[in-house]
């Protein structure tokens, strides 16, 4: 069972900004999905590409399955492969033509990488294209493209780039569904803007924020981390006595979000029945999670002492 | 044990053959690159330069591999960031290099073919003179991938590329008297076409046609700066790539 350990990484470009400042963390590489997930700029595609080799720290190290990323780059190249943030299938090929040349890159002959392109693709649903060129390719399917074509390789671990954004949903929903039969032979250090995806892909989630690794954990670890595992959503906070334990927060949207415990969200939930108010309720989602982690919520009214979200 | 020929292969099949494959008008377009200039020489001199700007074109489709080699590796590390994908993988940056300068050489020889063919019947001289002509071909070719493998690692954009590439044609196709014999460039201009290392090669290659006659002293300078270009060149190109980013 492998792990990939990041220590105190920090990454400082020319211009003197740092996009990754101490990130350390431990996750096991085995197999699964590791989702990163921040805002634009949050230092996640710079994070990826030093643990693909495409870019160097300025400090600290990392390993994967015990291979240094630094110090060990070429041993490394063999067990890993790479889909980019924008990366394309080259627009003159077809998909044959580009896995089979990656293949190639990644050292297979011919025979076995012209082979192993079909069955990828066949794999992805891509049989039907298997020789259009990309360019007349959709954009999901130029997506499922890439997607197969790490697939095809003989890398265990795999790094995607914000693999499915810009996709209609779906593309996104069909290359989830790739993702999900793919983790189970593999590991993918997947990074997105869309929580939803982590939140239904991934095994760990790692929250990045202006270069600082704020969180990680499973999504239920996460939520264990937030005082107040429970959210109510209601229109206006006139229809609420002062709750127990609960703070009230504007939420995301226009609603307002009654964050509490779980024993106080059934009893206010049975005020708000009896009172016909409408509401929902819900375990905090990754949304909640990643917003108030990110960017803390503009607090509303705070019914206990410490108040710590 | 990785196998590098087939990732030399790969680079030949995406750069070249499959290029060619899936678009044929590829095949007309790098025929005739580089006989435009071969065919006005030609008509202008009424035939007696012909063995001169045969012989030019050689060297220039050599150095045209540099400037596409550098525009084809732009392209693709820029708009499809295929670069970024091979060096996560097991290809090193020099097989990545020879495999896409192979490549080069593949998508020029539709062209190169009909050249050597011409030279055959145009070129009058003995063996060593073709042997001449051979190893100048190969030390531009070495000097000029190897400025184009350097310029593309350092380009971010597209437009950046196209700049290079303007700078690259005007320096090593506009600038030196490859077609015509340098006597035909007037002073001072003559000391201007020195700067570019084509014009050396080119007075080497009008000797072996016995058109144009230079003294061996000037014939061993010649052979001095190709290889000491084209040596400098590829270590510099080897040493200051951009294959990863610091």
């Amino acid at each position: 069972m492998g792990e990939l350990i990041v220590k105190k990484v920090s990454k400082r470009y020319s211009g003197g900004k740092f996009a990754l400042k101490n990130v350390s963390f431990k996750v096991p590489s085995g197999g699964g999905i590791f989702a990163l997930i921040g805002r634009n700029g949050a230092g996640k595609t710079t994070l990826v590409r030093i643990l693909a080799t495409q870019l160097k720290a300025t400090s600290g190290s990392a390993k994967i399955n015990g291979i240094d990323v630094s110090k060990n780059p070429e041993l490394l190249r063999e067990s890993i492969a790479s889909v980019p943030q924008e990366a394309r299938a080259v627009g003159w090929l077809t998909p044959k033509q580009f896995i089979t040349s990656y293949l190639l890159w990644r050292g297979f002959d011919y025979g076995d990488a012209n082979k192993k392109a079909i069955a990828a693709l066949n794999n992805v649903g891509l049989s039907k294209y298997v020789n259009v060129q990309n360019q007349k390719l959709s954009g999901g399917l130029k997506r499922k493209v890439l997607v197969a074509m790490v697939m095809a390789s003989d890398a265990k671990v795999l790094f995607l780039d914000e693999p499915t954004t810009g996709l209609d949903p779906i593309s996104r929903t069909e290359l989830w569904e790739t993702l999900r039969r793919l983790k189970k032979d593999h590991f993918i250090f997947l990074t997105t803007h869309y929580l939803e995806e982590a939140e239904r892909l991934a095994d760990l989630i790692g929250v990045l924020d202006d270069g600082k690794l704020r969180a990680i954990g499973t999504l239920d670890e996460l939520r264990k981390k937030a005082k107040y595992p429970y959210s109510i959503k209601i229109l206006s906070k006139d229809h609420v006595e002062k709750p127990k334990n609960s703070i009230i927060v504007k939420g995301i949207d226009e609603h307002y979000q009654i964050l509490t415990t779980e024993n106080n969200a059934h009893a206010i939930s049975n005020s708000l029945i009896k009172k016909g108010v409408k509401f929902s309720m819900s375990p905090l989602s990754l949304d909640d999670i990643f917003y108030y982690i990110v960017r803390k919520p503009i607090e509303v009214e705070n019914y206990e002492e410490d108040g710590e979200w | 044990m990785v196998n590098k020929f087939s990732q030399m292969l790969a680079s030949i099949l995406v750069n070249a053959i499959y290029a060619m494959v899936n678009y044929p008008i590829v095949l007309i377009s790098t025929l005739l690159a580089p006989f435009s200039l071969l065919i006005v020489i030609t008509f202008v001199t009424h035939g007696s330069l012909l063995p001169v700007a045969i012989g030019g074109a050689l060297i220039m489709t050599m150095i045209g591999s540099g400037t596409s080699l550098q525009q084809d590796l732009s392209h693709l590390k820029n708009d499809f960031k295929l670069q970024d994908m091979i060096v996560s993988s097991p290809t090193t940056s020099k097989v990545y290099l020879i495999g896409m300068s192979i490549s080069e050489i593949v998508y020029s020889l539709p062209a190169i073919i009909v050249l050597v063919i011409l030279a055959a019947f145009y070129i009058q001289t003995t063996a060593i003179g073709y042997a001449e002509i051979f190893a100048v071909m190969v030390i531009i070719f070495i000097f000029s991938v190897s400025l184009g493998f350097l310029l593309s690692t350092i380009t971010s954009d597209v437009i950046q590329s196209w700049a290079f590439s303007g700078i690259i044609a005007t320096i090593l196709s506009a600038l030196p008297p490859v077609y015509y014999p340098i006597t035909y460039v007037p002073f001072p201009f003559r000391y201007i076409v020195y700067l570019s290392p084509a014009t050396y090669a080119a007075e080497i290659v009008q000797n072996v046609t016995g058109l144009v006659t230079f003294s061996s002293t000037t014939l061993l300078i010649d052979w001095i700066v190709i290889i000491a270009v084209a040596i400098i060149m590829t270590y510099i190109a080897v040493k200051k790539s951009k294959w990863t980013e610091d």
